[in-house]
């Protein structure tokens, strides 16, 4: 088994509330050098593929159902074990 | 005339779409699970609001995948008219039945109160009662409701007279206060090329009696059975 795991963000250029209030929330503790805080998610997979057929697989799965593309982008890589 | 209201795990609005539809304009109205199929002799499609399968992924992505959907594409493609109010609007933009996509609204908090929008144009299925530029007030109820589009987008839209509701203020006046979301051009609702699939944030069967405040909602449902009775 291979373990894969996907990042998902909001696009370029998309308004991503929930980064702005994260931020705001980091200048509220101090840290006023954060120049931009994006908050995406985190999807880990447990696939039984590797090499070619594995990123096929991931970039199918991303584009059937895992991902909006109108408004999210993804990479992914493969967790060391 | 017969509605076929599909329902999800999760959806919430049905039986209000039910009540406004049979009790109060005295038309027939029939459920259908999601993992049912048949649309037979329903005359217009409605997917209600809700929050189906929790909302998990993102709203109305793991409904998109329920048999159900691919009946409405067929009955939609065949030109059904079709009406996705709230979480229903937010599943016919994942299934690719309308453009666009949603994101948490800019305040991130629910939103749940009365707005009005303005008619914008009264071409698609659910709006011929209305008189252009009518101004309808109706409760909106979501947290993922900023309506937004690809770059350029849409001036496109609009072009093809796509944008059927707009956030206002009572008179009709257009601008950011009246924005309840952040949404791209203050778009409320919008339809696809053809005019027979419709998406709306505000919930028109929540505004169809007096008694709950407002009855502009009404037009939308009395609309859809007068297209049917030509």
């Amino acid at each position: 088994m291979t373990t894969v795991r996907i990042l998902i963000s909001s696009k370029e250029g998309v308004f991503d509330p929930e980064g702005k209030v994260v931020q705001s929330g980091l200048e509220r503790l101090g840290y006023a050098g954060v120049a931009r805080v994006r908050v995406g998610k985190v999807i880990e997979l447990e696939l039984d593929a590797t090499g070619d057929e594995l990123a096929d697989q991931v970039a199918s799965m991303c584009s059937a159902f895992l991902v909006n593309p109108v408004i999210e982008d993804y990479s992914f890589e493969v967790v060391e074990a | 005339m017969e509605f076929a209201i599909v329902r999800f795990p999760g959806s919430n609005c049905d039986r209000d779409c039910e009540h406004v539809i049979t009790r109060v304009l005295g038309e027939r109205a029939r459920f259908v699970w999601h993992q049912d199929r048949d649309l037979a002799g329903a005359d217009a499609v409605i997917i209600p609001g809700g929050f189906s399968y929790g909302d998990y992924l993102r709203a109305g992505a793991v409904a998109k995948l329920s048999p159900v959907m691919e009946s409405v594409a067929e009955f939609a493609r065949g030109g059904g008219p079709v009406l996705g109010i709230c979480n229903g609007f937010q599943i016919l933009l994942e299934c690719g039945l309308l453009p666009g996509a949603m994101l948490r609204n800019r305040s991130l908090e629910f939103v749940c109160k009365h707005v009005h929008v303005r008619a914008v144009t009264t071409r698609a299925a659910f709006t011929g009662g209305l008189d252009a530029g009518a101004v309808l007030r109706i409760p909106i109820a979501h947290a993922e409701g900023n309506y937004t589009l690809p770059e350029g987008q849409l001036d496109e839209l609009r072009a093809r007279d796509q944008v059927v509701f707009e956030y206002c203020g009572p008179s009709g006046q257009v601008g950011e206060s009246f924005d309840p979301n952040g949404s791209i051009g203050h778009v409320a609702g919008v339809c696809n090329e053809a005019g027979n699939v419709l998406g709306m944030m505000p919930h028109p069967e929540r505004a169809s009696e007096a008694a709950l405040g407002s009855t502009d909602g009404l037009a939308l449902f009395r609309s859809a059975v007068d297209a049917v009775a030509g």
